[in-house]
């Protein structure tokens, strides 16, 4: 999984546009409305190349909310759910697969 | 673009002039690396100063020859993490014996001008005006100094010594 | 340990002054991040797949009782109550805010902990033995010399924008705990024949996507010459190392491709025109840096004590005893190495609550110091033997005593893809589960000494080439796979594993080693030959066979 921002873009099914957050580096994602939000349920989730290279522009002219935008695969479940598309964007919305050092560690959010 | 010189910003009396352009007369005139070595005889004979862009890539030592009929050399930062250029600087004030002008020059920010200053850099071309404006401050930001360079701080272990010598 | 004195503490007081106003530019936007990111690499701060981390170094793997606490109370105040320690005796914070750095690193700077230079393209922290001033036999204490190098280094302002990164390791006794050899400058202090201290130097060595066992370019360089000598490397590098190609700007890729002796050459002419100039060491230089290293008041005392020899009855003692604890250079003391590896835990963690006691046992019983090594381990370099049975009860309580130090289970793994932004795989699961399966420690006991190492890619953070098994973590079609190398080593003998075949699932894993070290112990010779001599003698195709066989 070389690091996305590497990667050409290719898109072959629904995809995200996702970074982390300035201030703190917690992960968040592009909203339709121009935001970010922390929260996947809310991200803008497109289908097509030209589509998520618009959606990556617009999150590229503010350089103060988010570092690192990319576009990041996701699946979208029958409910319309939708979820990260593979495991380095699963771990990025869950936290680490194992369980943390410490009681601190296993009681906080993932944020 | 501000240039910075003994920590204020000046005008920059040179001119710079591409390759194909006339060269102004009687006028200070910085040139990039090809016409300079193109023209360097028949620039022996100009009566206004000549400066010179060289190139971060080309060994600093093949500048030797033409010391003597230069009056400003200018070494590039194409990309500010590119640093080949602060060797260039340090071997032509302490083995080629440069004692003229030596400006840095490209993408050269605030974060840059202690270093640039300690390695014999006495002129800076700066990106942005901001970073100009916070000279005085960047370069006095630090006290101390662990090693020996071009611009002949102390280094602490030099300091220490000294301390050692005449116990307070 | 090394006591910092006004200048140093002035020095790192101004540098948290200088982050804090570039944090704030940061944020500000009056820097982007493409100029922000090279400046907060120099301070040691990343951003990973979840926050960003802040890596602290601990020059030369030592650490004050009160460093220790103080790197405790970060984890605790700022991150999640835990610390990584890596492979190059460094501390990771992996949860820690952008906006909340500053103050983190000025509650650091005030015992003299740091992250600068432990990450960008400038000199590493520099690294050494973590036994250096308390093992027998060695020549020198190599921590005198890497905090010469520490200081020489310290915001070099020729030397701060490199090719890239620049790592110096440096062994002072026979056995190389430094892995010197696989350093972009390895040093090997020594007397020559006339008993004077020096250095051979080795250039060009490293892990990553182009392995090399470094080459030596000069067997004897004075200590005198040192520093003059790294600024002649460093000079030529800075200059000659290729910056079109990330991936071919180490120093290795130069002294490669013009050749050892070539670079050796330009080393050698630059250095003679500066070896006697500002960075000649004097010998009140030398000593002025030696003064301040502060050594243990050693008693005389004896090396059978009674409380030791009573708890020597206890069979678990007597484990932890044979497994933990190293001969030391004076008659009465111990090395203690403690554990970060209870099976089942990700290598190299430790919470706070187990910093504060360390700390505490430190102070109570191994004059107030620590030290990290490149295994991720920890470690008391002096203590006395009467004390080790209280040392040990109060290890174990908190989890620390586990006897399984340089056994299959204690692993050498990278942070991989559960933190890491660069990583292709995961790399801690893997070792947890590859701990469990050997988690009958009388069994890895007589396995014996066996290094893995895992990393979840090709930077080798985890230095799998050098692992007696070393095990690389490669992405096919989006899925986890591994690549298995056997007969790596580290130390003096410095080798780069054998492939062993075939990438394997994440899920074969843990099994596949269960056979390499099966087959080990049905074709050794013995239990005196370890794994990694019996990888030498028959090489891997006798393990290839009957691994994949099995698969």
């Amino acid at each position: 999984m070389a690091a996305p921002q590497q990667q050409k873009l290719k898109v072959n099914g629904p995809v995200a546009v996702t970074a982390n957050r300035l201030s703190d580096g917690v992960v968040v994602w592009r909203t339709a409305a121009g935001g970010w939000s922390t929260d996947l349920a809310d991200a803008a989730v497109v289908t097509t190349a030209p589509e998520a290279i618009a959606l990556l522009e617009s999150a590229s002219v503010r350089h103060t909310d988010a570092v690192g935008a990319y576009v990041a695969p996701v699946v979208v479940v029958e409910d319309g759910t939708v979820r990260p598309g593979n495991l380095r964007e699963r771990i990025r919305v869950a936290g680490p697969t194992f369980t943390l050092p410490g009681a601190l560690g296993a009681d906080l959010p993932a944020a | 673009m501000p240039l910075i010189e003994k920590g204020r910003v000046v005008e920059d009396r040179f001119h710079r002039i591409g390759d194909d352009e006339a060269l102004p007369e009687g006028a200070p005139v910085l040139i990039g690396i090809d016409r300079f070595l193109r023209e360097a005889e028949a620039l022996k004979g100009r009566q206004a100063p000549v400066g010179v862009i060289w190139p971060n890539d080309r060994p600093i030592g093949e500048i030797e020859p033409y010391l003597g009929q230069l009056s400003l050399i200018a070494l590039g930062f194409p990309i500010f993490r590119d640093g080949r250029a602060y060797s260039q600087a340090r071997l032509l004030r302490e083995r080629l014996g440069w004692t003229g002008p030596l400006r840095a020059v490209g993408n050269v920010l605030q974060d840059q001008f202690l270093l640039m200053q300690r390695s014999g850099f006495d002129q800076i071309e700066a990106v942005k005006q901001a970073d100009a404006a916070a000279f005085e401050e960047v370069v006095h930001r630090y006290s101390a100094f662990y090693q020996p360079a071009t611009d002949e701080r102390p280094s602490l272990l030099r300091q220490r010594l000294g301390r050692t010598a005449r116990p307070e | 340990m090394y006591v910092y004195d006004e200048f140093d503490r002035a020095f790192l007081a101004e540098r948290v002054a200088e982050f804090r106003d570039q944090v704030n530019r940061r944020l500000a936007g009056a820097l982007n991040e493409d100029e922000f990111k090279p400046l907060r690499l120099m301070n040691g701060v990343y951003l990973q797949l979840h926050a960003y981390m802040l890596r602290v170094a601990i020059p030369y793997g030592t650490l004050s009782a009160a460093q220790l606490r103080r790197m405790a109370h970060v984890a605790r105040t700022y991150d999640r109550g835990y610390g990584h320690f890596t492979t190059r005796q460094n501390i990771q914070f992996n949860w820690i805010k952008l906006e909340n750095l500053p103050d983190a690193m000025a509650e650091l700077a005030e015992v003299g902990v740091h992250g600068i230079q432990t990450s960008g393209n400038c000199i590493r922290n520099v690294t050494t033995d973590q036994w250096a001033g308390a093992v027998p036999g060695e020549f020198d204490d190599p921590r005198i010399w890497a905090e010469i190098l520490r200081q020489y280094s310290t915001l070099h302002p020729e030397f701060t924008y490199l090719p890239r990164k620049f790592k110096i390791a440096i062994t002072a006794a026979g056995h190389d705990r430094a892995a010197i050899k696989v350093h972009d400058v390895g040093l090997r202090l020594h007397r020559n024949e006339a008993g004077e201290l020096g250095f051979e130097v080795l250039v060009g060595g490293g892990l990553g996507r182009t392995p090399f066992v470094g080459k030596s370019i000069r067997p004897f360089l004075p200590v005198r010459e040192l520093l003059s000598y790294i600024e002649a490397i460093m000079r030529v590098y800075n200059q000659y190392g290729r910056r079109d190609n990330i991936y071919k700007a180490r120093i290795k890729i130069l002294v490669h491709e013009i050749g050892a002796e070539e670079f050796s050459k330009a080393v050698e002419a630059e250095w003679a025109a500066i070896r006697d100039g500002a960075l000649h060491l004097t010998d009140e230089m030398i000593e002025e840096i030696r003064s301040r290293f502060v050594y243990p008041a050693y008693e005389a005392l004896d090396d059978e004590p009674a409380e030791f020899t009573a708890a020597m009855a206890d069979p678990r003692f007597a484990t932890w005893f044979a497994n933990s604890v190293h001969p030391h250079k004076v008659p009465g003391y111990s090395i203690v190495t403690i554990s970060l590896k209870p099976v089942g835990a990700p290598p190299g963690d430790a919470t706070a609550d187990q910093m504060d006691v360390i700390a505490d046992l430190a102070d109570a019983h191994a004059f107030g110091e620590i030290r990290v090594g490149h295994e991720q381990n920890l470690c008391l370099p002096s203590v006395a033997r009467r004390d080790l049975p209280e040392l040990w009860r109060r290890l174990d309580a908190a989890g620390l005593a586990t006897p399984n130090v340089n056994l299959v289970n204690d692993i050498i793994s990278c942070p991989g893809l559960d933190y890491c932004a660069l990583a292709n795989t995961r790399a801690i699961p893997v070792a947890q589960e590859i701990a469990k399966r050997f988690a009958d420690l009388d069994k890895a006991r007589g396995i014996g000494r066996l290094h893995i190492n895992i990393s979840g890619c090709i930077n080798a953070c985890g230095h799998h080439h050098v692992g007696h098994i070393g095990i690389l973590g490669v992405e096919k079609n989006g899925q986890e796979f591994f690549q298995i190398t056997l007969g790596g080593r580290a130390d003096e003998q410095a080798q780069l594993g054998t492939l062993l075949g075939p990438a394997v699932s994440y899920d074969q894993v843990p099994g596949l080693v269960e056979d390499v070290v099966a087959t080990y112990m049905e074709l050794r010779s013995g239990p005196q030959e370890l794994f990694v001599d019996t990888v030498a003698r028959l090489g891997v195709e006798p393990f290839k066979e009957r691994v994949y066989a099995a698969h």
